[in-house]
């Protein structure tokens, strides 16, 4: 501790904070206030209902919250496509995979992976199935754009 | 989320661990000997790209060590996996002056180590000892024959030979981090070095004081510079750093040359002025290459894409988003073509579509050669269980790479040819190998492959 105050308080202190030359990142904040970013539950819970599996998978990869900060938004939007990622039948699964371009798999990839962080009783089978079946479409370049990338879904 | 630099030295027990791809131990070279010709791999032999197979480094016996049985698999990885000498070949400089061809590298150590062509073995003809931090960057400037050196120790040396003896001549580069990369600029009056201090120093020598003086680039590079490339008008200078950006800067040195004129990245060229700058949608960028008109830079980065700015389209980014590993060296081959290596160990080619703007892959370009595969026995079924999960056999016995390098590709140069119409190129990889591909030859053997 400080001799004179006889305090340990300044090592509470995070330094890099003041670092003049630390690395801000800098990240356009897009439209983001405009429309609201993340799939529309409403529109993705419709669909599901009636059956439409594969425009229910593209409605819930639009419109994805990558551009923003907010968790609320970012847990909400996963919610939403952990929701058709289950419901989706085993062999399926390769059709709707397939219907993607390259960036729909890295969005995928990153939707899966962020799934596997929070494990519920039956999503890690589920996102398993789907991981397989995204990476035999993306290989590994797809894991790695979700491992390098700077703006997580 | 912090983004912290990324050190370029390579600490001794990292996981780089590679099984040599051979069956029999291979002899283990005296330090002092140059290697004796490597034992042939029974899979080498119809390469159609000649290997020159190096070990370089000194190997540390672990065969006392009591960590098991020494034919096993197990402790022949670890041979090779905790010596802090290990034979990878970080930087190399291979320069076909005739008659003899050359080749400069750096065995991860603090030492240059030059090599000539005798017959057809290499020999080891120079060892020049003057940094004392690891090199990361080598040039050998063809024409004035002189090579300039980079390292850990924030210094670079040039050296000159006079009289068959390797000078050094220190550079002073004013950087308080480690030196990343080297390179000379095409006229060879200038090298540009990049460095961990966000910075690049461009050398150029001022004779009234007989000494090289530097400049620094600094705005706006916001991290470590890993890779540098000249435009062939010397004075424009691409760089790629970890702040996930390529840029082309101008170094231009009133000194030592006259204003360039015009070119399609723009017409005012004052010293450090940013002529271009990528967006950020990448990873750390680990190569750059202007192609050999220079109205072409081609850039890959650490999120597994390869992107290509054309200056004639007003600077229009093409990207590719590979199902690879990182690719971490790439060159120009034809005005349309590159090639490019990285954590994959092969060399992948690809193409530009000027008309259409787009980038794509044109295929692997080392070929495996598809080896029988005979029957296994109940132990490697085991074994294999153990190690990789799966009970189907490897394709070569013992290694699990099929590819002709063993670990990642660093580097790739043009050997002959130039980027305009390269006939041969060379790569080198952390596996300490060096292996030289011919153009032309590949272009026959691979029927599929189109180079534009």
């Amino acid at each position: 501790m400080a001799r004179n105050t006889l305090s340990s308080r300044f090592r509470r202190v995070d330094i890099d904070e003041f670092d003049e030359n630390k690395f801000v990142d800098e990240q356009e904040e897009a439209a983001a206030a405009a429309a609201e970013p993340g799939p529309d539950p409403g529109e993705v819970d419709g669909l599901l209902r009636q059956g439409d599996m594969l425009r229910a998978f593209h409605a819930a990869l639009r419109n994805s919250p990558v551009n923003t900060k907010n968790q609320a938004v970012k847990e909400r939007a996963q919610g939403v496509v952990l929701k058709v990622l289950t419901n989706f039948k085993s062999s399926e699964i390769e059709q709707a995979v397939q219907s993607l371009d390259r960036n729909g798999i890295d969005l995928l990839m990153k939707y899966i992976y962020k799934g596997f962080e929070k494990p519920t009783e039956n999503s890690s089978a589920v996102l398993l199935q789907w991981h397989e079946k995204a990476l035999a479409v993306g290989g590994l370049g797809s894991i790695i754009r979700v491992l390098t990338a700077r703006k997580t879904v | 989320e912090n983004f912290p630099r990324k050190e370029r030295s390579h600490p001794g027990g990292s996981a780089t661990t590679f099984e040599p791809a051979r069956t029999q131990d291979p002899p283990r070279p005296h330090p002092r000997r140059p290697p004796g010709r490597a034992p042939k791999r029974g899979a080498c032999a119809d390469r159609r790209a000649a290997a020159l197979r190096r070990r370089r480094g000194h190997f540390r016996d672990l065969s006392a060590a009591p960590s098991g049985p020494r034919s096993s698999a197990r402790a022949r990885r670890s041979l090779f996996a905790s010596t802090d000498q290990s034979p990878r070949i970080l930087r190399s400089e291979p320069v076909r002056t005739a008659p003899i061809p050359e080749i400069a590298l750096s065995p991860n150590n603090h030492e240059v180590h030059i090599y000539k062509k005798n017959g057809s073995q290499w020999v080891k003809a120079h060892e020049l000892k003057e940094h004392n931090g690891h090199i990361t960057g080598i040039d050998w400037a063809p024409k004035s024959d002189r090579i300039v050196t980079c390292g850990a120790d924030r210094n670079a040396y040039v050296w000159s030979q006079k009289d068959g003896v390797w000078k050094p001549t220190l550079v002073i580069l004013r950087i308080n981090r480690a030196a990343t990369f080297v390179k000379w600029s095409p006229l060879e009056n200038k090298f540009a070095v990049g460095s961990g201090a966000r910075l690049i120093s461009v050398c150029y020598f001022e004779s009234e004081n007989d000494w090289w003086v530097c400049k620094h680039i600094k705005k706006p590079i916001r991290s470590t510079v890993l890779s540098l490339d000249w435009h062939p008008n010397n004075v424009l200078l691409a760089a790629g750093s970890c702040d996930f950006k390529c840029r082309i800067f101008s170094a231009y040195i009133k000194e030592v040359e006259e204003r360039p004129a015009p070119t399609p990245w723009g017409s005012k060229m004052p010293f450090g002025e940013l002529m271009f700058e990528s967006s950020s949608s990448c990873g750390w960028v680990h190569g750059v290459c202007f192609s050999a008109s220079g109205s072409r830079v081609a850039w890959v980065s650490h999120d597994s894409t390869m992107c290509l700015a054309d200056a004639d389209k007003k600077m229009a980014v093409a990207t590719l988003a590979s199902e690879t590993l990182p690719l971490l060296a790439l060159t120009f081959i034809t005005e349309n073509s590159l090639v490019a290596a990285g954590h994959d160990c092969f060399p992948v080619l690809f193409t530009y579509d000027s008309t259409t703007g787009t980038l794509s892959s044109g295929g692997r370009l080392d070929v495996p050669k598809q080896s029988s595969q005979r029957g296994l026995t109940a132990r490697e079924r085991f074994q294999n269980l153990d190690k990789k999960a799966s009970s189907e056999g490897s394709m070569a016995s013992g290694s699990g790479l099929d590819s002709l390098h063993k670990n990642s590709v660093s580097q790739i140069s043009v050997l002959s040819g130039g980027k305009a119409e390269c006939s041969q190129f060379c790569t080198t990889g952390m596996d300490g190998g060096m292996s030289i591909w011919d153009v032309k030859s590949l272009e026959s053997a691979l029927k599929d492959l189109k180079i534009k």
